[in-house]
């Protein structure tokens, strides 16, 4: 039998610095909530919304295997290797923190919000030299299918992290239905709503609930508005 | 009520100013820098380290003899900011 772990939206940490509003899935920064450290080797879930014309100022970031993917809007990056890069909302974006890297990340509008996910995951090696990747995907490619965007494999579709996880985007009409099955027995399975209402292991689900479920082969989801979500596989012993 | 001493041990200079600047800003927090297991030992003679965090570029080696020469925690550092830093050090302190 399935275990499962239910996050709804209005639970997670919330700041609001005026120019940059987060919810935090997990502990980070200043919110810590010992009950809410991770799942498995997913240690940050950050829903951020960056104001036009602002950002992040030159910080560092070790390892940590680092994805961002923008909703809305466009996330311009600029790192101590000399990439600089736009990411808008199709991308993916992911740094692989390891022995060290400086960047910072500003709104690319003036005007405009940006809004995006920014997800950590615990690598599995220490000390990896640095790398940075983007990648656009095909929105088309998810409707009404899952969509893989990440890997532990250079070769597989999406982009590759040092890490056994593996991430999928859907976006699936009202009524639908899809089944997921881990790549490994051992990994458990963190499913993030983007937006919509959708029906996960006998738990409903609404924009931006989190529902981790561990102890199970196949993963079956029901949408009962049209849904746009996010299912990270990931190892719970790591 | 006493500081709690934080000693990071970790080979990358900015990343490790960083990391003690964010710890020092904390009330009661003290941080200490070391690169070296060498230099570690010998900070632990002068302070009653409370938690050691590893960060990044140590070889196995190191990290597995700062692991064996201190009787508080030690715990492996990830991240290289203020993202996980604090929670981490509050897990360590029982907090």
């Amino acid at each position: 039998m399935a275990k499962t772990i239910f996050h709804i939206a209005n639970s997670r940490g919330n700041v609001d610095l005026g120019w940059l509003k987060s919810n935090h899935t997990f502990s980070f920064g200043n919110y810590y909530n010992p009950e809410r450290i991770n799942f498995g080797a997913l240690r940050v879930l950050n829903d951020d919304t960056v104001a036009g014309g602002k950002g992040f100022g030159t910080h560092p970031h070790d390892n940590m295997e680092i994805i961002s993917i923008p909703l809305g809007g466009g996330l311009k990056h600029h790192d101590s290797m000399d990439n600089i890069a736009v990411i808008q909302d199709g991308d993916i974006q992911v740094m692989s923190a390891g022995t060290g890297i400086f960047h910072e990340e500003q709104n690319n509008d003036q005007e405009e919000d940006v809004h995006f996910l920014q997800i950590w995951i615990y690598p599995n090696q220490l000390n990896v030299t640095p790398r940075y990747a983007q990648l656009t995907l095909d929105k088309s490619a998810r409707h009404n299918k899952l969509q893989q965007i990440l890997s532990p494999d250079a070769n597989d579709q999406g982009v590759w992290i040092y890490q056994n996880a593996w991430f999928q985007l859907g976006d699936f009409d009202k009524g639908s239905q899809v089944s997921y099955t881990l790549h490994d027995k051992n990994n458990g399975v963190y499913v993030f709503i983007i937006y919509g209402f959708a029906e996960v292991e006998g738990q409903q689900l609404h924009t931006r609930d989190g529902l981790g479920i561990t102890e199970l082969d196949d993963l079956k989801i029901s949408f009962i508005q049209r849904t746009e979500f996010l299912i990270m596989e990931v190892p719970m012993n790591f | 009520m006493e500081n709690i001493e934080i000693l990071v041990v970790g080979k990358h200079e900015q990343i490790m100013k960083t990391i003690i600047r964010l710890i020092d800003a904390k009330t009661q927090w003290k941080g200490h820098a070391a690169s070296t297991v060498e230099e570690s030992m010998k900070l632990a003679k002068s302070f009653a380290f409370n938690v050691v965090l590893l960060g990044a570029g140590l070889t196995t080696a190191e990290s597995d003899d700062l692991r064996s020469s201190f009787t508080v925690p030690v715990i492996q550092h990830y991240g290289g900011g203020s993202g996980l830093l604090f929670a981490e050090i509050y897990e360590a302190i029982g907090k």
